[in-house]
């Protein structure tokens, strides 16, 4: 009976439709089936679906992020029953992420959230024009592992350096890794800001980020 | 809303027409037929026997134009139609007739055989981009004497889509049409549902040779579909100024269909052609020209005027690589052809004025022809408001992607292209080989045969196919089919 359900879970995701992929969550509930194995068995198929189609050049973008959409607002219904059960969504990590000071794109850097997110991370989306120290101060609040920021511009790039500088000017690397992402970034850069991972793309993202968590 | 491109002003083609006309009575129609000759006189025409010329009046051309028809189909191997000959309906076909074959690994033009027809006509159909087949290149190892209905044979094994093809002689012509109505059912069926339709070539400049003009009447009584290929060349068979080739194209066709329409009134005929302006500095005949793809959008407005199917020689190249050059003329004529409403445009795949074809170009073409077809298509109105209502919950965010409506209508305002058009960054790019267009078109040409399957023919038109074109091929002296792989 909840393989039936599972299926439904799935499709909703890959059809990217919120609305029934929260009442199949609320179906799952009134089941009494376990949050983590709706999410697991159920959402997250749909999800690494979409995402490996999209790699493949077989699914686009507006696939991606509604199946992104749908998949956090699968999560957000079960939360309450996962309290409630004192059970809790296994997080691969947490990830705080922005759009570096003085820059104001973040299509690309949402896109790395929602996917972030759909994934099993828990995200800190910033914003835009985000301050080092701000960066900074979030990802010591919420005890993040990974700063992620993105900057489209060659200009604002050197901002993805200061904050590094700053991260270890207060010794805080080895526990905060960085990644790095955008239009202008390329593999050289990243080696020479000593940034812990880039991605050319919100999939890509995503490997990156299990890596350096040590869950891929 | 189909957007359009005109060349001549209405006027403009009353004068084309008025001197087309004239041209019919002086110097007259060369018609090298007797049976022709014979149906122009009965209808009216004074015809010199010992110069095989026939002056047309108007009055006769007027009156084939009253039983012409404004449109047909053409049906695939299952009765569906699949191309509409009318209107300002377009499709494309490869181009017909290579006698080579680009190789894609040494770039030679190698001679054609027969495995080099079956792969163009296995990629033709494999992309949804062609509408249709042609006999697109010449089988080098068969006789002469088999050559037009063994390129069918070739088609109708591999493919179900419409054919664009011809005879090269009029025993041959019946053999073909022989062919088609095996799978139609018969000879009346194959007319009241065609699956192909047939090249007709006038000779430049105001000639229907014998050939040329039994072959419309043959065409004719059968009710199997013809397609005039007018070839006038602009400074050389033809007045150097593209008017004047326009004109003389007219004349041509008009007295094309005089005879078509005497042997068979109400018979299906396409205003068409394979036009080019002489190359002064080589003597060749370019069919990039963009002066080429002008004589083209002007004769088929000339055509359309008078309510015809129409037809044209465009999306092809002159360059003898698949190189810029043949992107640019291809991609260009097409766009030119498209918009000028032709209902069929022959010519993908080819290089070198038209005597090689490539696979790996045909797949490119289709790239630009999917592109042309959505500016077809013009701007949509998708939603009840063009703006206004889809900036609901935006608050000056980027957020469109996460828009329902953008994941319901992307691929419906957006053309989506295969791998064979770049638009990955420059990483993406290098990552995956930094390969050139042609390196892409490799790639997918070879994705594409592997995927290809031979379509289901009923067992026993199939075998009825075969044993005919055995026991033809038998006696034309050539012992065994050749291998198709």
């Amino acid at each position: 009976m909840s393989e039936e359900l599972f299926k439904k879970m799935a499709q909703s995701i890959i059809d990217g439709d919120s609305d029934v992929a929260v009442e199949l969550a609320n179906e799952a509930i009134a089941a009494g089936i376990d949050p983590l194995v709706a999410i697991t068995d159920g959402f997250v198929i749909g999800v690494n679906q979409v995402g490996d189609a999209f790699a493949c050049g077989d699914a686009f973008l507006p696939e991606l992020v509604m199946a992104g959409e749908a998949m956090k607002a699968a999560v957000t219904t079960l939360e309450p029953e996962m309290a409630r059960r004192g059970s809790e969504r296994q997080i691969l990590g947490k990830v705080v992420l922005g759009t570096v000071e003085g820059d104001i794109h973040e299509i690309g850097k949402s896109l790395v959230g929602t996917m972030l997110g759909a994934s099993g991370f828990q995200v800190y989306d910033l914003g835009v024009d985000v301050s080092a120290e701000k960066l900074i101060g979030k990802a010591v609040e919420v005890g993040a592992n990974i700063i992620a920021m993105s900057a489209l511009l060659t200009t604002t790039m050197v901002k993805q350096k200061e904050v590094i500088e700053l991260l270890e000017q207060e010794g805080l690397h080895n526990t905060i890794k960085v990644m790095v992402g955008g239009a202008p970034v390329t593999r050289e850069w990243v080696g020479k800001i000593k940034a812990d991972g880039y991605s050319e793309d919100a999939i890509g993202a995503v490997a990156v980020a299990k890596s350096i968590v040590g869950a891929a | 809303m189909q957007p359009k491109i005109e060349l001549l002003s209405q006027e403009m083609i009353g004068r084309i027409m008025d001197e087309a006309f004239q041209l019919m009575m002086e110097p007259g129609i060369k018609v090298q037929s007797a049976e022709a000759r014979r149906l122009l006189a009965e209808a009216g025409a004074q015809v010199d026997e010992s110069a095989e010329v026939a002056k047309i009046p108007e009055a006769v051309a007027r009156k084939a134009l009253e039983t012409v028809p404004h449109s047909f189909q053409l049906f695939d191997r299952f009765g569906n139609p699949k191309v509409t000959y009318g209107g300002d309906a377009v499709h494309f076909d490869p181009g017909s007739s290579g006698v080579h074959i680009l190789d894609p690994e040494t770039l030679e033009h190698k001679t054609s055989f027969t495995p080099d027809l079956a792969r163009v006509v296995k990629v033709t159909e494999m992309l949804p981009e062609y509408d249709a087949q042609s006999t697109a290149i010449v089988c080098n190892e068969v006789p002469k004497a088999v050559g037009d209905f063994f390129r069918l044979y070739v088609v109708l094994l591999h493919s179900t889509k419409p054919i664009v093809t011809g005879a090269f002689n009029i025993k041959t012509l019946d053999t073909m049409i022989e062919m088609l109505a095996i799978f139609a059912g018969g000879r009346k069926e194959l007319a009241s549902k065609p699956q192909a339709v047939f090249d007709v070539c006038p000779s430049p400049p105001l000639i229907w040779s014998g050939f040329g003009s039994e072959n419309l009447i043959a065409l004719a009584r059968a009710g199997v579909p013809a397609e005039m290929v007018s070839m006038p060349l602009a400074g050389a068979a033809a007045p150097v100024t593209l008017l004047g080739s326009v004109v003389q194209h007219t004349a041509e066709c008009l007295s094309g269909i005089t005879i078509h329409q005497l042997a068979q009134p109400g018979a299906p005929i396409v205003w068409g052609g394979a036009p080019a302006i002489f190359d002064m500095r080589r003597g060749t005949t370019p069919m990039g020209a963009i002066e080429t793809a002008m004589i083209d959008a002007s004769y088929a407005q000339v055509g359309k005027s008078l309510g015809l199917p129409t037809h044209a020689y465009l999306g092809a190249t002159d360059a003898k690589v698949v190189d810029a050059q043949a992107g640019m003329e291809s991609g260009m004529s097409a766009l030119v052809g498209a918009l000028a409403g032709i209902n069929m445009i022959s010519g993908a795949g080819m290089i070198d004025f038209l005597a090689c074809q490539s696979p790996e170009k045909l797949v490119i073409d289709a790239e630009a022809i999917g592109m042309v077809k959505r500016l077809l298509e013009g701007m949509k109105v998708q939603t009840d408001t063009l703006a206004t209502a889809l900036f609901a919950g935006i608050n000056f965010k980027g957020d469109f992607l996460k828009q329902k409506i953008t994941r319901q209508l992307f691929s419906k305002e957006q053309h989506l292209p295969s791998a064979v058009i770049d638009r990955d960054s420059i990483r993406g790019w290098q990552e995956a080989g930094s390969l050139d267009t042609f390196g892409r078109a490799k790639e997918r040409t070879r994705q594409l045969l592997a995927a290809y399957k031979r379509p289901e023919l009923d067992p026993t038109q199939e075998k009825a196919l075969h044993e005919m074109v055995t026991s033809l091929s038998r006696a034309a002296g050539m012992d065994s089919i050749p291998a198709m792989e």
